[in-house]
């Protein structure tokens, strides 16, 4: 009796635990989420995200422009859980943030009031050689789409070496600004986008922790923090200086006066 | 005899009469799908959300409290409203009994019930054989996942939620491969194993009746002395296991309340019985009957044949006795080892 009763239990506890690994592998493969699926503003980091959604769609009903949508079940996302695809419609950026209000849990983070502090991602140029600004064409539409112009895209003037007359409007993103809507990726009028919404960490870079740059050591400390810098010398003909701000040689007296005969009678 | 259970309820009582508790369950359960529906199909939006979490009318929430337990135990704080339709979803089934889920509510319910009703016409009888005490160490699992790996691992395949999910979301061509999980469900359940999902495996019911092991409304063999043995009730039953000691119940002294929280209060017993020994009654009752001894002298005068001499039968005129403590003589304690042995038995 004990022994069947023992022999029974292992059999359950094995088969439930083949159960558990398999379901533990295949849940390694299906909540990892891809680079071109966005979650909705607030999203926690996916890892937190991945445990605190209770998958019930209220963010994607109540999203009024109805962007968001459920993963299904043989689609390479979490099962169940919100995303966008950015070049399929952006977000809008609603004030009022109804998704994350209508989040039951915290995997929609209610402490997001603001949507400008928003981080859905980042976006990023990424194919110079595609974009026409990069031409020297005049297109801009991710620039006058993005909902924090000027602020999270901005156009750089360059002057336009092909033409050598005209110039270059070259839309640069600026991560502390950019929400990653995806408004940009949406509207780029390429064939392909050339500008495009990632998560932060596939974009961005980090300098070294031990790294320190130099003149902003200085510009704290107020001043060198090791040997004063020297001061570079020329070996120039004298009456002459050189500036380092563009002008050149300088010739403060005609090093050759306008009678050779002075020269070759100098002592 | 007859050919499927509940025919000789419909041929003496009426067809409707013999599935009136089988049509309100249907009802139901579609009803629920249609107000999901009402909202993606025309445009009417009384709820939003599926059954995970959901918000009606802008003010009610309801959340499913198995789903918050593993979005809390993943380390994430919820937030009020979930807090609070999480608890309402509690109180509602601590009371009206915690797996009237899968029989009132759940859509999975729909496809299993399908497929036990297919195995009885064409006479499926081969069934595997698993421990019905799987689907607690399945709901272990399910709330281990998220404390020790973060993620909410079930939800990845849950086929009540996913059936759910992808009909409100999808509709039912917009589903995609959850289609195959359903099918699964319903092979499965018509092949392999009588009852297999809702019986032996769904972690999702187990945590149910968890919540309804008190619950207040509860099938009762009111009538249980007029049992033909027709094993009708049984044969129906989805839980079957829970009828024994209610219905048969009456020798070792067992109380004619089904207090199984496995009992997903589905009425059907009630339908198909020809001789109404089932209906639902409000309260838990106790476990035993209060031992005849121990009845008052007037109350014996008061009614002097029935108590003294058979004191578990009851005519149907009389109203069912109310749980009473005075029970704690010997009797009622072999009883109550009875009661407790017959529902943890394996089938």
């Amino acid at each position: 009796m004990r022994r069947d009763f023992l022999l029974g239990s292992l059999r359950t506890a094995a088969g439930v635990g083949l159960v558990g690994l398999g379901l533990g592998l295949y849940s390694r493969q299906a909540s990892s989420l891809p680079a071109w699926a966005l979650r909705p503003p607030g999203a926690l980091d996916e890892d937190r995200f991945s445990g605190a959604c209770i998958r019930c769609g209220l963010c994607v009903r109540d999203c009024p422009y109805e962007m968001l949508h459920l993963a299904r079940l043989e689609q390479p996302i979490p099962t169940g859980t919100p995303y966008f695809i950015a070049r399929e419609a952006g977000c809008e950026m609603c004030e009022d943030i109804p998704c994350v209000v209508a989040c039951p849990t915290n995997a929609l983070d209610h402490a997001l009031t603001d949507i400008n502090d928003a981080d859905m991602g980042l976006a990023i140029v990424s194919d110079q050689e595609a974009c026409i600004a990069f031409q020297g064409l005049r297109c801009e539409v991710c620039y006058n789409v993005c909902p924090l112009r000027d602020e999270a895209i901005t156009l750089d003037l360059e002057q336009n070496l092909r033409s050598g007359k005209h110039a270059r409007f070259i839309p640069v993103v600026h991560s502390e600004h950019c929400t990653g809507c995806g408004k940009c990726e949406e509207a780029c009028i390429l064939d392909e986008a050339a500008i495009k919404v990632l998560p932060r960490h596939l974009i961005q870079g980090e300098l070294g922790k031990h790294y320190r740059l130099g003149w902003e050591q200085q510009q704290q400390a107020g001043g060198a923090l090791v040997t004063p810098d020297a001061e570079h010398r020329y070996n120039l003909p004298e009456g002459m200086r050189y500036d380092h701000g563009g002008e050149g040689l300088i010739e403060d007296a005609t090093p050759f006066p306008s009678n050779p005969l002075d020269t070759l009678n100098k002592p | 005899m007859h050919d499927y259970p509940g025919q000789s309820a419909t041929a003496e009582q009426g067809w409707l009469k013999a599935h009136k508790w089988l049509i309100l369950r249907r009802t139901s359960q579609l009803g629920l799908l249609g107000l999901f529906l009402l909202g993606p199909v025309a445009g009417i939006w009384l709820v939003t959300g599926n059954l995970s979490a959901s918000m009606t009318l802008d003010a009610l929430p309801l959340t499913d409290p198995l789903l918050l337990a593993q979005s809390m135990l993943s380390g994430s704080l919820p937030v009020m409203s979930g807090l609070v339709g999480a608890l309402i979803v509690l109180a509602f089934y601590a009371l009206v009994g915690g797996r009237a889920f899968c029989s009132w509510a759940c859509p999975v319910n729909l496809v299993t019930d399908l497929a036990a009703e297919l195995r009885r016409r064409w006479g499926i009888r081969a069934s595997g054989r698993l421990s019905r005490q799987l689907r607690w160490w399945l709901l272990g699992l399910v709330l281990l996942f998220p404390l020790a790996t973060g993620v909410i691992a079930w939800e990845l395949v849950n086929p009540v939620s996913m059936m759910h999910r992808g009909l409100v979301f999808g509709g039912l061509w917009g589903m995609g491969l959850a289609w195959l999980v359903i099918a699964a469900v319903f092979l499965y359940d018509l092949l392999l194993v009588r009852r297999g999902w809702c019986r032996h495996l769904c972690p999702v019911g187990a945590f149910y009746g968890l919540i309804g092991a008190g619950a207040q409304i509860r099938v009762t063999a009111t009538r249980r002395e007029h049992c033909d043995d027709c094993m009708d009730c049984f044969e129906i039953c989805p839980e079957p296991q829970v009828i024994k000691p209610a219905l048969k119940g009456a020798s070792p002294g067992l109380g004619p309340v089904i207090r199984s929280q496995d009992c997903t209060n589905c009425g059907r017993c009630i339908d198909v019985c020809s001789k109404d020994v089932f209906r639902f009654r409000l309260g838990r009752g106790s476990a035993t009957l209060p031992a005849a001894p121990e009845i008052a002298p007037e109350a014996v005068t008061a009614a002097p044949s029935r108590s003294s001499s058979r004191p578990a039968s009851r005519s149907s005129d009389q109203p069912i006795s109310r749980p009473s403590n005075q029970g704690s003589s010997g009797l009622s304690n072999r009883s109550n080892h009875l009661a407790h042995s017959s529902t943890s038995t394996t089938h």
